[in-house]
């Protein structure tokens, strides 16, 4: 139905309008792009342009230009001072958060009167006019490629999320952006677009789903030459499925939540989880080392790839066959693994798949303290009986958590929320200011999920855990995806935060969760920031030989001339403070360009130099010169 | 705690003993006590505590270390390593403190006349005590220090700390037991190679930090100065403390460096003869008893400075690397590195200087370092005279005086003189030293060693403002000393005393030049001296300054000079250490009889074991095992 309906709609020449329409006609919780697909060809001027390019302009029409996600998806504070969600994609929308604005203003020391809101369209004057180079231009022209050298289409390409991105489009203030975007719709695309950059000598920075957070998207401002960004987006079928091998060949440019819907539809999915994965895209995947939540099932993505194809300066980079594993020197895959777009373009790649698991099931446990969630969660590692997911929060979080409750319908669910929280607090006297919860996710066949689920039910009672329900658990999860919204809610507001992480042995995660929230503190406290920051923590994945770490930080910034410049100060103290702790640099946000200082103390010089070596082979003119990593 | 209800004095000093004056001695044993304790503090008891190290990763490295050196079995190292900290352990119980608290209420309100606290470091202290694990850093004079140091946190509600002890201390029948109770743990003195032993101290002395059991409490000088003089530090112990933020396991730890000063110390006649060589009476529960008499006198006013917090975590900014514990497990057995041992023995050194620069001085230390320029007795008007020219001079160079308020300068020298009839005695207007009693008719010998008490005593409280005077004092012989007025001959002569006497005074390693800048600086500001881009000289109105200055100094360096003479002279190349204290001391003795010498502070075994350590230190002398 979506695709007859996209069809007929494409036809028509009626803008916005029809973009509310269609958008509630979707019925699933991501966007049938199909859909929006149909939309933008009334809004794209230049008739000429092929379909595939009014694939991607549509995204950036349901997406917002300066904030997380979709354009119909935000917080706000309603007339009554309630929070609520819009839009209808999520478990959230539509509802209200009656405690939501008492734990923001609580938290951060805002007011619903303090307002700092966000220009509200872009100013396409501040555009500044695109740098071409116009014999690259027209030969890709000649090709039959899809080119745009259209503001929006530029702006929108030239950012990730990082706050000081973020905050910056927020204020209408527009940096260096690529002069011009392409759209190859297949891999013998890209490689023809590779040899007309390398021919005319112009920056190439690969685009897939926008979804950076290390400032890996960001035009180098020293480069001079023309910068054309490479959006994969259109790359993005299914090539094949083996389902003897149980692998599929995919193009890189799919968005994660299009994968898994269109291997569901065949019974199939790859598991991989992360939590931008309503818009990030496999090949940016493959270019930061991704990790999805549910990786102690299905593993990380170096675990899930068979076989990679990348298009570099020098040719094409790939293996010859779909050997499961292979001892033919270092893993040429590595190179790519984590190169983060400075070696080359991943067209496709052949993945992992798993059937459609028979069954999953929520979980959530209630500890004392954060000690004894993280002593449960390292037993359960050594255990080796981690569940598909296992993540704990921090009290900070909890609360968090609880200030998302939508407004309960019935007295009675109020009552029981009431008697759950006089058990916990009361009779088994946690303190609410430090009790912490663990959220589980179970997948598998029904027998082994429920006897799996005893288990680690059985392991969390000794470190003092009671089972708190499904739906906690379930809520936990679904934050994951919200919680990125809330970021634009809090900028509202003179409130701004990010998020960032790290891995690190067992031993010592405890000290540096409390080390680095506390420098968070203390370093906010000197420079001068009005109000105590938020500062929490969460374990979102368990290993053998240690965790992953993810903090939260946000303040406000009220009374603050520079807030992003104190805010790029104190992470970067907490990145010096994991690194102090043991931790490393990162754990799947990659490097790119904000994290760069530390790489040779990360790696060793030798290993950068091996490195360096590596890309002055593949790419000696620097044509992917994104900046990132080196 | 308001200003008012602690009756607090202009100079935010307030005397602690006036309200335990007014109320039962009994009442305030059992007040209620509520101390806010650190935040991060995990409740664990002293059993628990001692379990912690038992099962440590850390000891059982070391116990595997050892097994493989003495074939011992891991069972009987782990009994060895449990009887240790039997023996060592603290069992800190409130019940021992309300009665420790209730004796010492009784003791202090005799001996004392006011205890002064000063009112914002006890705040400051008790906002620490909250945030970071907080190390208490007293100076060490008398046997009093850590008792009054445990009854102010306890009248004043702070968390009761855990303190080093000497092993001896622990000797004392009851006595030990009150006192471990009461949060001592004991440390054996020669504790020389025995890894065990290293292994459990160290390791309990972490456990304590790390979990934020309770401020721990210790002499960063390792000892009770026999002097009153700052003595140099001891790492070992600071190094084991700082250990668990260096390795990340608490985010920062607050170093509390307190100043505790006596108007009259105790021992303070038993110092002076320990100093000549008489041996200290043992640490027993008896000799405590028959010390009785000694609570009998009174002993003026005591000054507890509670310093500034220090911040490791600030001091620490860009010193040490702390990934180089990344690569390896953290309860690995490591020696510390270079960097970090240096670190530990600046810090010690900045500590020590600032319980010199809070250290509250009186009157009477002033007088001492003028009596000591005058041992053939002072008129008492020209002593008076000399000791407010003295006051002022002490307060340009940045001392921390107390001067009775509100009192005439003839009472305030007239009552100091009277506090210390042990030390002094006016007669006829003229002020004298005084010299035991003893028997009738003396040798030479023991007339020499009767005056040289009455010196050393005298000296000791000199010693305790002697470190207001040092650096000018440097800058003022290395003035006289130097081949011209050039400031680089000046700062050359000025090193080499500061190197020679870093036994002597403390000096924080490596600073040289900003020792003598601020010797300089000082001697500038008080009109002493005047500057030129390549010159020092003495102004006019400056020479008065600089002989007393020298003449501060004049005593050790007597000291150095016979001491030398002695290694030159008498000696054959080689001789043992106790060999050389008590022939030294012969040596002194005769050149004291024939005049040669003037100064009785030579004989002080103090001075002796110092001008080994510097001759040591700066390879005159070397030192081998027999």
């Amino acid at each position: 139905l979506p695709l007859s309906l996209s069809l007929s709609l494409s036809l028509s020449p009626s803008p916005s309008p029809s973009l509310s329409l269609s958008l509630s006609l979707s019925p699933s919780l991501s966007p049938s792009l199909s859909l929006s697909l149909s939309l933008s060809l009334s809004l794209s001027p230049p008739l000429s342009l092929s379909l595939s390019l009014f694939l991607s302009l549509s995204l950036q029409e349901i997406m917002k230009w300066n904030g997380w996600g979709y354009s119909d998806s935000r917080f706000l504070f309603n007339k009554k001072g309630q929070a609520e969600f819009t839009g209808k994609r999520y478990r959230l929308s539509g509802l209200i958060l009656p405690s939501l604005k008492d734990w923001f203003e609580g938290t951060f020391g805002a007011n619903l009167q303090h307002r700092s809101p966000a220009t509200p369209s872009l100013n396409l004057s501040a555009v500044a006019p695109p740098h071409l180079n116009q014999p690259f231009v027209e030969d890709l022209k000649a090709a039959g490629l899809s080119v745009s050298h259209d503001p929006e289409d530029r702006v929108f390409r030239a950012h990730g999320h990082c706050l000081h991105e973020v905050f910056a489009l927020r204020e209408g203030r527009i940096g260096r952006v690529p002069d011009v975007v392409v759209w190859p719709s297949c891999h013998n695309d890209v490689e023809k677009i590779v040899e007309l950059a390398c021919k005319h000598n112009v920056c190439l920075i690969p685009y897939g789903g926008g979804t950076s957070v290390s400032s890996a998207l960001e035009c180098p401002r020293e480069e001079t030459r023309s910068i054309v960004s490479l959006d994969t987006s259109q790359m993005n079928r299914i090539l094949w499925i083996d389902e003897k091998n149980l692998t599929a060949h995919v193009e890189a440019g799919i968005i994660g939540q299009d994968l898994e819907r269109q291997l569901n539809e065949r019974g199939y999915c790859t598991g991989h989880e992360p939590d931008s994965m309503e818009f990030s895209s496999l090949g940016g995947w493959v270019a930061t080392r991704a990790s999805g939540m549910k990786k102690n099932i299905y593993g990380n993505i170096e675990d899930l790839v068979v076989h990679i194809k990348m298009v570099t300066p020098r040719g094409v980079i790939e293996k010859s066959c779909l050997g499961p594993r292979m001892s033919t020197g270092p893993d040429i895959h590595h190179f790519i693994l984590g190169s983060e777009g400075t070696l080359g373009v991943v067209t496709e790649v052949t993945l992992k798949i798993r059937p459609v698991p028979e069954y999953q099931k929520y979980g959530s446990v209630v500890f004392p303290n954060f000690q004894q969630g993280v002593a449960c969660l390292r037993e359960v590692a050594r255990q080796r009986c981690a569940p598909a997911s296992i993540r704990l929060m921090d009290n900070e979080q909890f609360q968090f958590g609880h200030a998302l409750k939508p407004q309960v319908s019935s007295i009675f669910t109020s009552f029981l929320d009431g008697l759950k929280k006089f058990y916990i607090t009361k009779f088994k006297g946690f303190d609410p200011h430090h009790l912490c919860v663990a959220t589980l996710l179970f997948e598998g066949d029904r027998g082994k999920v429920l006897q799996h689920e005893k288990q680690v039910y059985d392991i969390a009672a000794k470190f003092g855990g009671l089972a708190a329900g499904e739906d906690n658990g379930q809520r936990g999860y679904m934050l994951t995806f919200v919680i990125a919204y809330l970021r634009d809610l809090g900028m509202d507001y003179y409130v701004i935060g990010e998020s960032f992480e790290t891995s690190v042995p067992w031993d010592r995660v405890l000290d540096l969760c409390r080390n680095v929230k506390e420098r968070i503190v203390r370093e906010c406290k000197e420079r001068g920031v009005q109000f105590p920051p938020l500062s929490t923590c969460r374990v979102t994945q368990t290993y053998d030989a240690g965790a992953c770490v993810y903090f939260y930080f946000a303040f406000n910034y009220r009374g603050l001339s520079d807030p992003v410049h104190i805010y790029e100060q104190v992470e970067h103290a907490a990145r010096e403070e994991i690194l102090a702790n043991g931790g490393s640099l990162s754990h799947h946000h990659g490097v790119g360009k904000l994290r760069k200082e530390w790489m040779k103390a990360s790696v060793s010089g030798v290993g950068l130099g091996m490195l360096k070596s590596v890309k002055e082979y593949v790419d000696p003119q620097n044509i992917f010169g994104n900046g990132n990593l080196l | 705690m308001s200003a008012d209800a602690l009756g607090a004095e202009a100079d935010g000093f307030f005397d602690m003993l006036e309200e335990r004056r007014r109320s039962s001695d009994l009442s305030y044993a059992f007040r209620s006590f509520n101390p806010l304790p650190y935040r991060g503090a995990t409740d664990i008891s002293a059993s628990t505590l001692n379990r912690m190290v038992l099962e440590s990763q850390y000891l059982s490295y070391v116990i595997q270390e050892i097994m493989l050196e003495s074939d011992e079995p891991r069972e009987m190292l782990l009994e060895e390593a449990s009887a240790l900290l039997d023996e060592m352990s603290q069992n800190l119980q409130l019940g021992f403190i309300r009665l420790l608290g209730y004796a010492m209420n009784k003791v202090f309100k005799s001996v004392f006349s006011s205890i002064h606290v000063n009112e914002d470091g006890l705040t400051r202290l008790q906002q620490a005590i909250q945030e970071y694990p907080v190390i208490l850093l007293p100076n060490h004079r008398s046997y009093m220090d850590f008792l009054v140091l445990s009854y102010i946190m306890f009248t004043y509600d702070l968390s009761i700390p855990v303190i080093a002890a000497g092993i001896p201390l622990m000797g004392m029948k009851l006595i030990g037991e009150i006192f471990r109770r009461s949060g001592a743990f004991f440390i054996r003195r020669a504790i020389g190679s025995d890894k065990l032993y290293w292994a459990v101290l160290s390791e309990y002395v972490r456990t304590i930090v790390r979990t934020g059991y309770a401020p721990l409490e210790f002499y960063i000088e390792g000892l009770r100065s026999r002097t009153l003089k700052s003595l140099t530090p001891k790492l070992g112990m600071l190094h084991m403390v700082l250990e668990p933020f260096f390795k990340g396991e608490v985010f920062d730890i607050s170093l509390v460096p307190i100043s505790i000063s006596y108007e009259r110390v105790l021992e303070e006649s038993l110092l002076a003869h320990e100093l000549l060589g008489v041996p200290k009476p043992k640490e027993t529960t008896g000799a405590l008893l028959k010390a009785r008499t000694v609570l009998k006198e009174n002993y003026g006013c005591m000054h507890v400075f509670f310093g500034n917090p220090v911040s490791v975590r600030d001091l620490v900014k860009g010193k040490i690397n702390h990934r180089q514990y990344n690569l390896v497990p953290r309860d690995l057995p490591m020696k510390p590195s270079k960097e970090m041992q240096e670190f530990v023995s600046g810090l010690a050194h900045t500590i020590i200087r600032l319980q010199e620069r809070n250290v509250v001085l009186s009157a009477w230390n002033l007088m001492a370092v003028v009596l000591l320029q005058n041992l053939q007795g002072i008129d008492l008007d020209l002593l008076t005279q000399k000791t407010l020219w003295l006051r002022r001079l002490a307060q340009r160079f940045g001392a921390h005086l107390r001067w009775p308020e509100n009192v005439s300068d003839s009472e305030v020298m007239s009552s100091s003189v009277s506090l210390h009839h042990s030390v002094v005695r006016c007669e006829g207007g003229r002020v004298y030293l005084v010299e035991e009693e003893g028997p009738g008719p003396v040798t030479q010998e023991e007339g020499v060693f009767k005056q040289a008490a009455a010196v050393l005593m005298c000296a000791s409280y000199r010693n305790q403002a002697v470190h207001v005077f040092t650096r000018p004092a440097m800058v003022a012989v290395a003035m006289t000393t130097a081949a011209s007025h050039r400031t680089d001959d000046i700062f050359h002569n000025f090193t080499f005393l500061l190197e020679l006497f870093s036994n002597e005074f403390v000096v924080i390693p490596g600073q040289a030049v900003q020792d003598f800048e601020e010797g300089c600086s000082l001697l500038q500001e008080s009109g002493v001296i005047g500057r030129s881009d390549e010159e020092i000289y003495v102004k006019d109105n400056g020479q008065e300054t600089i002989i007393f200055l020298r003449a501060i100094l004049q005593p050790f360096i007597e000291s150095y000079q016979v001491v030398f003479r002695y290694l030159c002279e008498e000696s054959s190349q080689t001789l043992s250490e106790k060999m050389f204290s008590t022939n030294i001391r012969s040596f002194i003795m005769k050149l004291l009889i024939s005049g040669e010498v003037q100064s009785y502070e030579c004989l002080s075994s103090d001075l002796h074991k110092n001008v080994l350590s510097a001759l040591l230190r700066m390879d005159a002398v070397t030192k081998t095992k027999v």
